[in-house]
């Protein structure tokens, strides 16, 4: 038969496919039309950004299937190597997580790297719309000499090395001096403080790696200074965060009076969050010339109005600052506090992993409006290009921040999707599983899963991070 | 299971009471009143989206409104990310200031420190998680905060 008739007698009777007479491409490809595409949609990074809003799309969404790329064989980003070891309830959103994870029309590609064994490009042609959520991997930098001393380290690096992220095992932080000096006052430097400071007995019945447990108990730090440029005010740790230092068994919270100087008053202008978090700091600073001295040797020192100078060996520099409008403006003045150790904690940063990304590289994010990438002039947005999450909001917030604006940013690919602000009809083949390439699936990080559980089990622990990516991979069985 | 346990009750009776006519007058008080005790149990909740869409759910007394919105999978996108560990703010509900001051417990300074962040905090604002249902709050309305699931109505 010639194509050409073939091809007639499909417009004709296009529901007999099983007619013998029916056996061209032509009818192929007209069925698999028919059979529309499902919505293929790649979300890089499978932390709480990518999770949540791969939960969004594929409730709203019953066609679209979401494809997860992760740079590392495991998932769940700063959930698993971010939040403190000794706050698990925190990380029962990995449940959730789970849930979503076990959607048949889900998949997970562990240990593929966006700008090395993909690129943006191939996954814009594979995909209909890609989203990017793959956070912050770096962080913001003091700019000052001697920062690249070995007694000076990044808080998240600490963070990251007790909570296993592969490469950190590295650090190997010194801790047999007496001061440390952390340099901010988030949650991030909070927590730093608090594992310094926390009764080794409580730290080791968490997920803590076994040789940051090694190190803290041989550490000999005693006193934990905390310092920020602005006034109580403007603390940025959070009330929980800090009623948890003020209950650590065996140490002594020392505010300075002089920094509370006019707070008081302005009590009553306060929203109640900041308000509470300041009766609180009040609260104990009254209670602390009534507090017994004694057996307690650890202290936990938080420091107003002082901005970081120059570091020497054993001590740093501050600059006595003042507040003006709400800023902080530095005097002459200048403070040497004491640091065996210091620790910058001013902010995370993200990277650039793929040239094709229109990065802000002063601000450390991807350059969006409401999640939608802009294009390099800024003009217009990039058809089917998203981000969500820390890359493109900048690295602050809770999980329930990062949740809020994930539902945003996915509600917004739906509705693009709706509005054909990108090509939504045409095939797209999404990732295929090379057998080549070492990928680990869902099922493959659930081995790991299960060995990391099993091996914390003689220790009390509720698991023993693996560390190591090639030991991951084996146990992944790729 | 409390329930469950009563059904069995009832399933075993009526075999003890073949021989004796007597108990079976007893027996028909009990079932009777277990029913009603299952009854008296129900608590209704509405849960108000800020369209003003309204989602009737129930619960058991002593189930927390999060246990109320998982058991009637209630549509809320990420309700209850900690599972009621205080250590989040998305089971975050707004009560009418009637119902707020009728709940038996005040909120606790470890209620108190999660809602201080959550979005659109109110005066009546309390977490689902550590309010648990008595038999007083039947037919209690509860606004659920505003989230962009909300924006799209219009």
């Amino acid at each position: 038969m010639s194509l050409t008739r073939n091809f007639f007698n499909c417009r004709r009777s296009l529901i007999n496919i099983n007619s013998s007479s029916f056996s061209t491409s032509a009818v192929k490809s007209q069925n698999v039309q028919q059979a529309t595409g499902t919505k293929r949609i790649c979300i890089v990074g499978a932390g709480p950004a990518g999770f949540y809003a791969a939960q969004y799309l594929l409730k709203q969404l019953t066609d679209c299937a979401v494809d997860i790329v992760e740079k590392l064989p495991v998932p769940f980003g700063l959930v698993r190597f971010g939040v403190a070891p000794d706050h698990p309830e925190v990380k029962n959103v990995i449940n959730t997580f789970t849930k979503t994870a076990e959607n048949p029309r889900l998949r997970f590609f562990g240990n593929v790297t966006l700008g090395t064994d993909v690129t943006l490009q191939e996954l814009r042609e594979r995909y209909h719309a890609v989203l990017l959520t793959y956070g912050a991997d770096q962080d913001r930098e003091l700019e000052l000499d001697n920062e690249r001393q070995a007694h000076v380290i990044s808080a998240r690096n600490f963070v990251a090395w007790y909570n296993g992220l592969p490469g950190a095992e590295q650090l190997q932080p010194d801790l047999s001096g007496r001061d440390v000096t952390i340099v901010g006052q988030g949650n991030v430097a909070v927590d730093v403080a608090r594992m310094l400071l926390s009764p080794i007995d409580s730290l080791k019945l968490t997920d803590t790696t076994e040789f940051a447990l090694q190190a803290l108990a041989d550490s000999k730090v005693e006193r934990v200074h905390l310092v920020g440029r602005r006034g109580p005010l403007q603390a940025a740790f959070t009330i929980k965060e800090l009623r948890e230092m003020l209950k650590l068994p065996n140490v002594e919270t020392c505010w300075r009076p002089q920094d509370f100087t006019g707070i008081e008053a302005q009590l009553d202008k306060l929203q109640r969050p900041r308000k509470r978090l300041t009766e609180l700091m009040l609260k104990s600073l009254g209670e602390q010339s009534s507090r017994k001295a004694g057996t307690i040797n650890k202290q936990f020192l938080p420091i107003f109005l002082r901005a970081p100078k120059s570091i020497a060996e054993r001590k740093m520099e501050f600059s006595i600052t003042e507040l003006r409008e709400n800023s902080a403006v530095a005097t002459e003045a200048t403070e040497h506090l004491p640091a065996d150790l210091i620790l910058r904690s001013i902010g995370y940063k993200s990277s650039c992993a793929d040239a094709g990304i229109h990065f802000d590289a002063h601000r450390g994010h991807v350059c969006n409006q409401q999640g939608r990438v802009l294009k390099e002039d800024k003009s217009q947005a990039e058809p089917g290009l998203y981000v969500a999450g820390w890359l493109g909001s900048g690295p602050t917030g809770v999980i329930l921040t990062t949740m809020n604006g994930a539902f945003t940013v996915a509600k917004t690919i739906c509705d693009d999707m709706a509005a054909n602000a990108f090509d939504a009809t045409s095939i797209k083949p999404g990732l295929v599983m090379d057998n080549n390439k070492r990928i680990v699936t869902w099922q493959g990080w659930q081995r790991i899963d299960k060995y990391e559980t099993e091996a914390g089990k003689s220790k009390d622990k509720p698991r023993e991070k693996v560390v190591s990516i090639p030991e991951m991979l084996r146990i992944a069985g790729v | 299971m409390r329930n469950s346990a009563r059904l069995t009750l009832r399933n075993i009776w009526p075999r003890n009471n073949l021989s004796s006519s007597s108990k079976t007058a007893n027996f028909t008080r009990t079932f009777s009143l277990g029913l009603a005790l299952r009854q008296q149990d129900v608590v209704n909740v509405t849960f108000v989206r800020a369209s003003g869409e309204k989602i009737k759910a129930s619960g058991k007394v002593g189930d927390s409104l999060l246990d109320v919105v998982v058991n009637n999978n209630v549509d809320l996108d990420g309700f209850g990310a900690c599972e009621g560990t205080l250590t989040c703010s998305t089971c975050h509900l707004i009560f009418k200031t009637s119902d707020y001051e009728k709940l038996p417990d005040k909120p606790g300074d470890e209620e108190l420190d999660m809602l201080d962040l959550a979005y659109d905090l109110t005066d009546t604002s309390r977490l689902g998680c550590q309010i648990n249902l008595t038999k007083d709050m039947d037919g209690l309305e509860v606004h659920v905060p505003a989230t962009i699931n909300d924006a799209r109505a219009a």
